[in-house]
């Protein structure tokens, strides 16, 4: 599903990832693991393009999405993203939260569609049309999809609060059907607990089980190693920018050779 | 001349002036003109100086993006490093004429253009500053659905931004106001050269200079009221309920 061939980040002189290469297949889940500044986030990031890759490819649906001539806008809208600080948009209510990406590129894929069938109409060309509701349909849609996964976290009641006024383990399941709202192809997680007061971790980590058990392909970025253990199907090991180690939860936490590795483990373990 | 304003007098003068001789409709229509050049001013300016703000903060990889942010530059420069009046002059004198605008209120038109152009980049550095306050996080997000950065930046940060500096910018529009006044420089009655009519028909002025001091007073105290009633109501998604 996606190809990572030779990844090199820098920021600066520094070199954060030193040549990633990395398969992810269709239904896996794949628990990022190491220490601070091992370029974990970034690796991720550099998934969906938020921190532009330097060299080598993220090849996504045939196309390599480190090219800076393809249309990353298209391809982010199936690659789900959860944040360590929930970026839910404070200007806005919960359920606006769910539906503007949905809702505002409908309107505007409805609006190309009409230029581009003038353009079809003038010039007799043959220009593909964006596939999509009329407008309206798909505000109907979007709102009900909205009040569905509110309601599946148990917080339809809050559809209309502001972000401010909720709390952090609150905002995190909702800045994770906001991304499930677009229904991506895969689902990245940037440490979606770190930031949350320990009481909330459970709730936040039992809606991405919730996720995982559905199929959804995802990565996650994580310091909770117990549910990576349980809810991983492959374990990346990274330090210093490079993968040092890879694997099944069991060959990665009980049968590790390298040094390294079983040194982290046993101090956070 | 104490004892002759509170004898009256002066103030007899005035009044006749005033609404005997009807020169309160040169006053109301000056107040017009002055409400009309700084709102509009500042319309023009708010839409200049999100431009120039956002072609500021865009990430830079082009050449096309920092061509346009030395052009936004001299623009700043250019309206910052030289006095409103000296604006006013070559906007009515010389730019316009030379490019040929011709019209019957063409003062009043050049006015709000330069007043617009004038306040724009003195608003494109406010705008700067509350785009920047808002936190990156935010943009990130918008962009991570798909959203394009126009559209993130018009649908998540600049609403954000601009509640931020919702103070500066009503500050900006007082200036704003109270810079009008020297419109009469080409020719246009705003609410002070109406009030120096009235001083000038008696040669009588501290009454008129006065009370087109009370004017203003009042014009900036009820646009005080409305930017705080205004940072109420965007204050809403900052309110627990």
């Amino acid at each position: 599903m996606i190809d990572v061939i030779d990844l090199k980040k820098n920021f600066g002189t520094l070199q954060v990832l030193k040549g990633i290469n990395l398969t992810v297949k269709k239904g896996e889940k794949i628990a990022i693991i190491g220490p601070s500044g091992s370029g974990k986030s970034t690796l991720l990031r550099c998934l969906n393009c938020l921190e532009d890759p330097d060299s080598g490819s993220i090849i996504f649906e045939g196309e390599d999405l480190a090219d800076l001539k393809v249309d990353i806008n298209k391809h982010r809208e199936k690659i789900g993203m959860v944040f360590q600080h929930f970026n839910l948009f404070n200007n806005l209510t919960v359920k606006q939260n769910i539906t503007l990406a949905p809702i505002t590129l409908a309107k505007k894929k409805n609006r190309k569609n009409k230029y581009i069938a003038l353009y079809n109409k003038i010039f007799k060309k043959d220009k593909p049309l964006y596939k999509v509701k009329p407008t309206s349909e798909a505000i109907k849609d979007a709102e009900a999809n909205a009040m569905r996964l509110l309601k599946r976290i148990g917080l339809e009641d809050k559809a209309d609060a502001y972000p401010s006024t909720l709390s952090g383990g609150q905002k995190q399941r909702i800045a994770i059907v906001r991304a499930l709202a677009m229904n991506p192809k895969v689902m990245l997680f940037d440490e979606p607990t770190s930031a949350l007061d320990p009481e909330m971790v459970g709730e936040v980590l039992d809606l991405i089980k919730e996720v995982a058990d559905e199929g959804m392909t995802m990565l996650i970025v994580t310091h909770e190693m117990g549910f990576a253990r349980n809810v991983a199907s492959r374990i990346l090991f990274m330090d210093d920018g490079v993968v040092i180690e890879e694997g099944t939860p069991e060959e990665v936490f009980e049968h590790s050779e390298n040094e390294r590795v079983k040194d982290f483990l046993k101090k956070v373990l | 001349m104490v004892q002759s304003i509170l004898a009256g007098q002066e103030w007899d003068l005035f009044w006749r002036q005033f609404a005997t001789k009807g020169a309160y409709k040169t006053v109301l229509q000056g107040l017009g003109i002055t409400v009309e050049i700084a709102v509009f001013g500042l319309i023009i300016g708010i839409v200049i100086g999100t431009l120039i703000a956002v072609i500021k903060v865009v990430p830079k990889y082009k050449t096309f993006p920092k061509v346009l942010e030395k052009l936004a530059d001299i623009y700043v420069g250019l309206f910052r490093g030289t006095p409103m009046v000296v604006q006013l002059l070559i906007g009515y004198f010389v730019l316009f004429p030379a490019i040929g605008i011709k019209g019957s209120n063409l003062n009043i038109i050049t006015a709000i253009l330069i007043f617009g152009m004038n306040s724009g980049a003195y608003v494109s550095e406010i705008m700067r500053s509350g785009i920047q306050s808002v936190d990156g996080g935010q943009l990130e997000a918008a962009r991570a659905v798909g959203l394009p950065y126009g559209t993130s930046m018009m649908k998540v940060v600049i609403p954000q931004a601009v509640k931020n500096i919702l103070p500066t910018l009503g500050n900006e529009f007082i200036s704003l106001i109270k810079e009008t006044s020297v419109v009469s420089f080409i020719a246009i009655v705003d609410l002070t050269k109406a009030f120096k009519q009235i001083g000038d028909a008696n040669y009588a002025y501290i009454v008129p200079y006065l009370m087109l001091a009370l004017v203003y007073l009042i014009i900036v105290y009820l646009i005080t009221i409305l930017v705080r009633l205004l940072e109420r109501r965007m204050k809403k998604s900052d309110r627990r309920h």
